[in-house]
C-alpha cells in the first residue's frame, strides 16, 4: 500500500507503524511518530494500524535554540 | 535559581544550533558551566541524524529543554511537546508558537491556549512570550511557574530593546522566575538583563555565531554572574548631574 513518510512516498507490505518503520529503515530508538498529524507515543507504535494514503511523520533529536 | 523543583547554579541556558562543529558546542557549554541547553525536533533522515546528535548532547550531562521552534499554532506546539516527552523522557518544554514571520513574535493567544493544555497533561512550560504583563498572568494562570519573556527579536543580538517592560515584570512577578530569552548579542546585554534582576538569560546565536564560541560561551557565564550579583548589591540611584565622589571639606586653597 501506498503511504507518505516524512513527506515522501512509499510502497509499504506492513500494516502497522512500528512494523512499517522497520521497513523504511527507521530504526532509531531516537526518534518519536505522528500519522496524520496525531502523536503516537512509542509504547502504541506495535498497536497503531497504518492505512492506504496515511501521512507519517518521524521526528528526531535536533540543535535547537 | 529554582525552576520546576529544580535548582540551577548557573543563570544561564543555552541554544544548541549553529556552532562550527559538536566539540565546540559541547566545549561552549562546559567553558559556561551551563546546566540547561535547548534542543529541537526535526525530520528524522534515514541515515539516523538524530541519535548521533543526542549522544553528543548527553555527554555534556547537561538537562534537556527541547523547544517547539517553528510552531505557528498551538496544536502543532502540543503534538511537537508531546513527541519531545517521548524521545527526551522530560515534562519539561521550551513552548514556542511563532506569530510573526518578520519578527518571529510569539502569537501570544495561541501560545496561552498550548500552554494551558500542556500544563493540564504534566508538561512543565517554559513559555517563550512577548514583554506584557497580561500575557504573563495568562500564562501563569495557564500552569505556568516560569516566564521566559523576549530582550529583542530571536537571533537579532540587539540586546534589552524595552527594559522598562522587563523591569515592570520584575516588579508585577516576583516570585515567578524570568528569563530573558532571545535577543541577546554581547556580555553586556546579559549583565543588564541580570542587573535589572532577571533569574536568568538564554542565548543561542551570540555564542554560537561568536568569533570564539568558547570564550563567548565563558564571557557570557561571567557576565550573568556580575550582573546577578549586582542586583543583590542594589545599584545606586542614577542622578541627573554630577556630584564629587572626593569629599570637597578641606580641599587646599592654591588659587
Amino acid at each position: 500500500m501506498k503511504i507518505i513518510v516524512n513527506s515522501k512516498p512509499f510502497d509499504v507490505r506492513s500494516h502497522t507503524l512500528s512494523d512499517i518503520l522497520t521497513e523504511v529503515g527507521f530504526d532509531s530508538p531516537a526518534i518519536a511518530t505522528a500519522v496524520n498529524g496525531q502523536f503516537v507515543p512509542k509504547k502504541s507504535r506495535a498497536e497503531t494500524p497504518i492505512n492506504s494514503g496515511d501521512q507519517i511523520e518521524i521526528v528526531a533529536p535536533m540543535q535547537g535554540g | 535559581m529554582r525552576i520546576y523543583e529544580t535548582d540551577i547554579a548557573t543563570p544561564l541556558l543555552l541554544g544548541t544550533a549553529q556552532y562550527p562543529s559538536p566539540k565546540v558546542l559541547q566545549n561552549a557549554i562546559k567553558a559556561a558551566g551551563c546546566e540547561i541547553v535547548t534542543v529541537s525536533l526535526r525530520r528524522e533522515t534515514a541515515q539516523g541524524t538524530g541519535a548521533g546528535f543526542w549522544d553528543v548532547i548527553r555527554q555534556t550531562g547537561a538537562k534537556i529543554l527541547p523547544n517547539t521552534a517553528g510552531c505557528h499554532t498551538a496544536r502543532e506546539a502540543i503534538t511537537t511537546a508531546q513527541m519531545a516527552r517521548d524521545i527526551f523522557e522530560t515534562d519539561w518544554i521550551k513552548l514556542e508558537v511563532i506569530g510573526h514571520a518578520d519578527n518571529l513574535q510569539p502569537d501570544v493567544f495561541e501560545l496561552v491556549h498550548a500552554a494551558r493544555v500542556l500544563s493540564a497533561d504534566g508538561f512543565k512550560v517554559f513559555p517563550y512570550m512577548t514583554d506584557d504583563l497580561v500575557v504573563g498572568e495568562k500564562l501563569i494562570e495557564a500552569g505556568c511557574k516560569v516566564l521566559m519573556p523576549w530582550g529583542a527579536p530571536i537571533g537579532s543580538g540587539q540586546g534589552l530593546r524595552n527594559p522598562d517592560a522587563l523591569r515592570a515584570m520584575r516588579a508585577h512577578f516576583p516570585d515567578i522566575p524570568l528569563i530573558v530569552d532571545a535577543g541577546i548579542g554581547r556580555p553586556s546585554d546579559a549583565a543588564a538583563a541580570m542587573e535589572i534582576g532577571m533569574d536568568a538569560v538564554l542565548l543561542n546565536t551570540a555564542v554560537a555565531k561568536a568569533g570564539d564560541p568558547v570564550q563567548m560561551a565563558r564571557a557570557m557565564a561571567m557576565a550573568v554572574r556580575a550582573g546577578r550579583t549586582g542586583y543583590q548589591a542594589g545599584p545606586m540611584e542614577r542622578r541627573d548631574v554630577a556630584v564629587p565622589s572626593t569629599p570637597v571639606l578641606g580641599l587646599a586653597e592654591l588659587v
